[in-house]
């Protein structure tokens, strides 16, 4: 079964993208289509049938075929499945199939291609192909499968940006997105071979099982000696900041929006971006013990979400500002997992996935229906206009902005799923850094994401239409197909939330139950010592489970070795019991927030449309500074892309042409007069001399044979 | 089949013996059947190797299937495969026939054009297959001359230049090779190469003109050989000769230099420095690790600003082979695999890439980047195949060039970090100037009038990809197929270098002390 879920895609890829002249455009598009709906369907199966505990470690491995073997590296090609790996199995497929029905009603027609032009099975082709590789990603049972869906993802991600090939932004956004994934894929590539180096494998098994010796071991990398667990951790997330774009490395997000909405849906919400949160948890066992890396992990997560949150504030075009809420939010899941939440981390990532892909769908359809328009400037009044998309766009702004009752809890906490996973990541930051940097970064961004969440909607759906008044006028509703998705994602943006809240943010025995990991009670007071151990074969396992954990009830800690379970916990690594303890008024700041983020845009944009303006005059260095993105794009453009172009220019024409070929020609001088003497009696010169030399050169050989043969 | 080998070498060479002796006249049907009696030729040497390859005996890593026959002078010829020799044997026989497809439109001068291949192919086996010196310096050197002819005869506007840089370069080498295979047979006696692979060259340090030689004489003699291989790979600085000659040879000529005769300096290094000079290579091996990461980044950047495509691809190719140089001196399993790896994979790539110069060049006869624009519109079929073959160069996973990058990468990380980082920035690079040349070629919209009339690729230029793209995605999905042939081979070699240079370090701590 995990082997047709992860071939199906690669199938449909292939049936649609190369068969589609003989079956025909559309039956092409349902075959690749179908093929996804059949792995996505699988994948709940695996998902919800799943149960750790009967397979050792909580993973399972499926050997499919031989890969990469040298010397004592050895890798195959494999699944290996366990609850982190069908946690992403749903995500991606659920969300990749209903894309590929979305797209649809989106693709039928489009302006970016002529009449005639069979644009539609390629589209398909490609998605199909993402959802291929991503599933690589997830599936891996070592860094080099990892790292082929990770190339693979990025490979789909370029030619999907890059879909429309007329428009030259799409061609230069495409290589941007390429080149800077690269930088971040050099971070890992160098992070797999120092893991290499250093456990003489690549396999998570062998790896995860080598961390306890590797404790407090260093290495020598570059100019200096490291701490060897910190350096390969660095190195890894370097890789994770570029797939997931977090600050310094997050240009290329933003521009990705040139490709068409269906794509920016899969790959830049929902699936793709996220691949960084899933090697962090992943790692976690190598995560747990770098604590240098780790801090700065929840450093960069809790900056970049502030950053990109600022951002999005002033953004006018609709996708663009649900990419910087994107990257935002990648932000608060890096939090987490640099915290050691890595539950919590997968919580967010998944609630996000329904929410942000919805949003994302729902931004398509209100382009959809303007006319390929993406200005929200040109927006405004669209609620009665396109009132089905409107009141998915509303079910998806509640769940990002974290709308929910505060304080209450009857088994789980009651409130869109954004409200429950992102008051989590708050919650644990708090616990994590004791009320530092971080927790006030992500709260402060709430209340940003709260304020650009209803400016959006504001701006499109309320007030007077502005802009061109004719495209107002045939403004539509999609079509079913476009409208399904939707559908089905909202229930996931209402309901994953509170569903999911005990497996992903309960108290350690139900966390430690559904990802597989050992658990054992722990004694009250500051001793976090074990004194009853359960085994994920544990058979009373299940009694523990009905004890409502974490609210100063039972304590349990989570105590498997690296590599027991799918994700791993350090022995003095609390931060998920101290998040549930946590004061009321760290509970209640992100629902403060996000009432002051939409108060604030109701003002704005409701009460006093003339405001905005008004501010971004007077404030017009900070507008332009937001607007322009901090000029990141300004800065890397001056600091790195010209002077990589000026160097290659020095280097040909000073070094190559010069220096080398100068040198030579010099040398030449001497030689070609006698070169060209002889040449010029032989038809032609310069192969008679070669030859001449040749034979000399052999003459002189056999000669010293001769005389001296066999001299030894 | 005792002879195999000595079959399939010269099979090649039979096939011109054939067309220079009785094919008359350069009509239009004679210079078919030249291209036919070429193409079976071709094909049928593949079909020979075949059984060269099911002979073959991985688990066995010396020589096999030898042939020894005195020849004139006393000298000896002998010819034999091993793991590290069959692939590059193999690769040869398997890109000549496509090399004769793809010059189906040659209308000047085809009979001697397609004699010229078949001798380069008689020659280029020979080089690979040889396993006497004397054998081997003949095949190397004489495998210059047709290539020659071919830029010569059949390049573009500037080939005389061109030409002439290969000239000075290949013969400063060779001539300092020349030198080291006599000083070796006055020391070894013998220009048997199995024999010399198991003699220890002395290693006494001595001074020239009052500079320390550390290594002594294995050092000299490997910087010899070095002079020659280095140019061939070629190794930076003294590369540029690559770029001028790929610019002037028509596009076949490119695809067997980038393919094939790229690879006999990997080769050699393989063949004689590391076997016959261990310490030698020991001392001067960081040299080499430098000069192969400068290569890459430097290449790299440069290949960033070419306006001809045959420039940048070859540029390209430099960065590609300091790679190899790389894995071949990091001397661990890992790093000398990728290095043949890397070797066989760029023969496809790098092949398949110029071929795509190649199907432009022959429709707009201009190599310019900035000639070109839009070209998906037009040519689907090709915007597909040279996407594919970009990929494969910047070693995608899942196609070949990834193995061999990614083995080398891994092995240079256990010697030397430093070294690991620059030549690891490669990738990024790598991915620039690939994807720029390829958006300013085959993205955007057609908008210039010449190009307005393009055709795609026809059936034949279909049929001579396609071989190229199973290749590189079979190697890229199962590696196992070239890994498994030369590991032991590879396993050996390293096996017996570092028993040479324990043997040394103990001799020399012996007489320290």
């Amino acid at each position: 079964m995990e082997t047709i879920i992860l071939f199906a895609p690669l199938v449909g890829a292939i049936l649609c993208g190369f068969g589609w002249k003989l079956i025909g455009e559309t039956a092409a598009q349902w075959t690749a289509t179908s093929l996804l709906f059949l792995a996505a369907i699988l994948s709940w199966v695996v998902f919800l049938t799943l149960d750790p505990s009967a397979h050792p470690n909580g993973t399972y491995t499926v050997n499919i075929l031989r890969w990469i073997e040298s010397g004592t590296l050895s890798t195959d090609w494999a699944i290996r499945m366990d609850r982190l790996t069908a946690i992403m199995l749903i995500v991606i497929n659920t969300v990749s199939a209903l894309v590929h029905l979305y797209s649809f009603g989106y693709m039928a027609h489009d302006e970016n291609f002529k009449e005639g032009e069979s644009y539609r099975p390629r589209f398909f082709a490609y998605l199909s192909f993402f959802t291929f590789a991503m599933l690589m990603l997830v599936t891996a049972d070592n860094l080099v499968q990892m790292f082929f869906g990770w190339e693979g993802v990025g490979v789909a991600s370029y030619l999907l940006i890059g879909f429309y090939y007329r428009k030259p932004s799409a061609g230069a956004a495409a290589i941007k997105a390429f080149v800077v994934n690269r930088v971040g894929d050099f971070g890992f590539a160098l992070g797999i071979f120092a893991l290499y180096y250093v456990t003489d494998s690549i396999r998570f098994e062998d790896i995860f099982a080598a961390i306890p010796d590797l404790q407090d071991h260093t290495m020598t990398f570059a100019w200096r000696e490291w701490n060897t667990l910190n350096l390969i951790a660095f190195l890894l997330f370097i890789g994770a900041m570029g797939k997931s774009a977090q600050l310094f490395l997050h240009t290329w997000l933003p521009d990705a929006m040139e490709g068409p909405t269906p794509v920016s849906a899969l790959i830049h919400a929902a699936t793709m971006v996220t691949a960084g949160v899933f090697l962090v948890c992943r790692m976690s066992p190598l995560m747990e013990y770098a604590e240098a890396t780790t801090n700065f992990i929840v450093f960069l997560g809790a900056t970049t979400a502030f950053f990109a949150a600022t951002v999005g504030l002033v953004q006018n075009d609709i996708k663009r500002v649900i990419a910087y809420s994107t990257c935002s939010q990648l932000g608060y899941m890096f939090v987490a997992a640099g915290l050691g939440v890595y539950s919590v981390a997968m919580f967010h990532l998944l609630t996000h996935a329904f929410f942000k892909a919805m949003l994302f769908l729902g931004a398509g359809s209100v382009i959809h229906a303007m006319h390929h328009e993406q200005d929200m400037r040109n927006y405004g009044g669209l609620r009665h206009k396109i009132p089905k998309t409107f009141w998915m766009m509303m079910i998806g702004t509640l769940a990002i902005t974290g709308v929910g009752i505060p304080l209450l809890y009857i088994g789980f906490p009651i409130g869109f799923a954004g409200f429950v996973s992102k008051d989590a990541i708050i919650e644990s930051a708090y616990a994590g850094t004791a009320g530092g940097y971080a927790f006030w970064m992500l709260v402060i961004a709430a209340l940003m994401t709260s304020f650009y969440s209803w400016r959006l909607m504001f701006l499109t759906f309320y007030g007077t239409p502005r802009g061109d008044a004719h495209t107002h006028e045939h403004a539509h509703e999609a079509p079913n197909s476009m409208l399904v998705p939707l559908y089905i994602l909202a229930v996931g943006a209402v309901l994953s939330g509170m569903v999911w809240y005990g497996s992903f943010f309960g108290s350690n025995d139900k966390v430690g139950k559904f990802f597989g990991v050992p658990y054992a009670e722990a004694s009250h007071g500051d001793d976090h010592a074990a004194e009853d151990s359960h085994g994920d074969d544990h058979a009373d396992a299940g009694d523990h489970g009905k004890q409502e954990g974490g609210h100063g009830k039972a304590h349990y800690n989570l105590v498997g070795a690296p590599g027991e379970g799918a994700i791993h916990n350090s022995p003095d690594n609390h931060v998920l019991n101290d998040a549930h303890e946590v004061p009321v008024w760290v509970k209640l700041s992100p629902f403060v927030a996000m009432l002051a983020g939409f108060a604030l845009a109701y003002q704005m944009y409701i009460r006093r449309p003339e405001w905005p303006a008004k501010l971004a005059e007077q404030q017009a260095p900070l507008y332009q500074f937001l607007l322009n993105k901090w000029y990141f794009d300004e800065i890397y453009d001056f600091l790195i892309v010209r002077p990589a172009f000026a160097l290659g220019r020095i280097l040909w024409k000073q070094g190559d042409t010069k220096t080398i070929d100068g040198g030579i020609n010099g040398l030449a001088m001497g030689i070609v007069p006698f070169l060209t003497r002889l040449a010029g009696r032989a038809q032609s010169g310069y192969i008679f001399s070669y030859v001449f030399a040749m034979v000399i050169g052999i003459a002189v050989l056999l000669t010293w044979m001769t005389l001296f043969g066999g001299a030894n | 089949m005792g002879n195999i080998l000595s079959l399939t070498t010269f099979l090649p060479l039979l096939g011109a013996v054939i067309l220079a002796l009785f094919l008359r006249g350069d009509d239009e049907a004679a210079q078919r059947n030249a291209k036919w009696v070429a193409l079976v030729t071709t094909i049928v040497t593949f079909i020979c190797s075949l059984f060269i390859l099911t002979n073959f005996n991985p688990a066995d890593t010396g020589f096999q299937m030898v042939e020894t026959r005195d020849w004139l002078l006393g000298l000896q010829y002998k010819m034999g495969v091993d793991g590290i020799s069959i692939l590059f044997v193999m690769l040869t026989t398997f890109l000549m026939p496509l090399v004769i497809a793809s010059c189906w439109d040659v209308k000047t001068r085809v009979k001697e054009y397609m004699i010229a291949f078949l001798i380069l192919e008689t020659l280029m086996l020979g080089v690979f297959l040889a396993l006497d010196l004397v054998l081997f310096y003949l095949f190397f050197e004489a495998g210059l001359i047709p290539m020659f002819l071919i830029i010569g005869i059949w390049g573009g506007k500037n080939r005389i230049y061109a030409s002439f840089k290969f000239f000075l370069y290949t013969f400063l080498g060779s001539v300092l090779m020349l030198v080291a295979m006599v000083a070796m047979f006055s020391a070894a006696g013998t220009t048997d190469i199995p024999t010399l692979m198991n003699f220890t060259f002395k290693t006494e340090n001595f001074s020239i003109l009052g500079v320390q030689i550390i290594g002594g004489m294995q050092t000299l003699l490997w910087l010899a050989f070095f002079a020659s291989f280095a140019v061939k790979m070629p190794m930076w600085p003294v590369h540029t000769w690559l770029p001028d000659a790929h610019v002037q040879a028509p596009t076949a000529g490119s695809v067997v230099l980038a393919a094939i005769l790229l690879k006999m300096g990997g080769y050699g290094f393989l063949r004689f420095s590391l076997p016959m000079f261990p310490v030698g290579s020991e001392v001067m091996g960081p040299l080499v690790l430098t000069l192969s990461a400068i290569a890459i980044v430097y290449t790299s950047l440069v290949a960033l600003v070419q306006e001809d495509m045959k420039k940048l691809i070859a540029y390209s190719s430099v960065a590609h082979m300091g790679y190899v140089t790389m894995g071949i001196f990091a001397v661990n399993q890992q790093g000398i695999d990728g290095a043949i790896f890397q070797m066989i994979s760029h023969g496809f790539i790098s092949g398949a890439l110029f071929l795509c110069v190649g199907v432009i060049y022959d429709r707009m006869h201009t190599r310019e980047i900035d000639a070109y624009g839009g070209l998906v519109n037009r040519m689907p079929a090709y915007a597909l195949i040279f996407m594919f073959f970009t990929m494969a160069n910047v070693g995608l996973p899942g196609t070949s060039g990834f193995v061999g990058e990614f083995l080398v990468l891994m092995g240079i990380f256990q010697v030397n970090t430093w070294i690991a980082v620059f030549a690891t920035s490669g990738v990024i690079l790598s991915a620039a100037y690939a994807l720029w040349l390829y958006r300013r070629v085959v993205f955007g919209d057609l908008i210039k009038e010449s190009l307005k009339t393009i055709t795609d690729m026809g059936t034949r230029e279909r049929v001579i990809f396609a071989p190229l793209v199973a290749m590189t995605l079979l190697l890229g999905a199962y590696p196992a197929l070239v890994l498994d042939i030369i590991g032991p081979s590879v396993n050996a070699l390293v096996g017996n270098y570092e028993t040479a240079l324990a043997t040394f370090e103990a001799a020399t701590q012996f007489a320290s002390n």
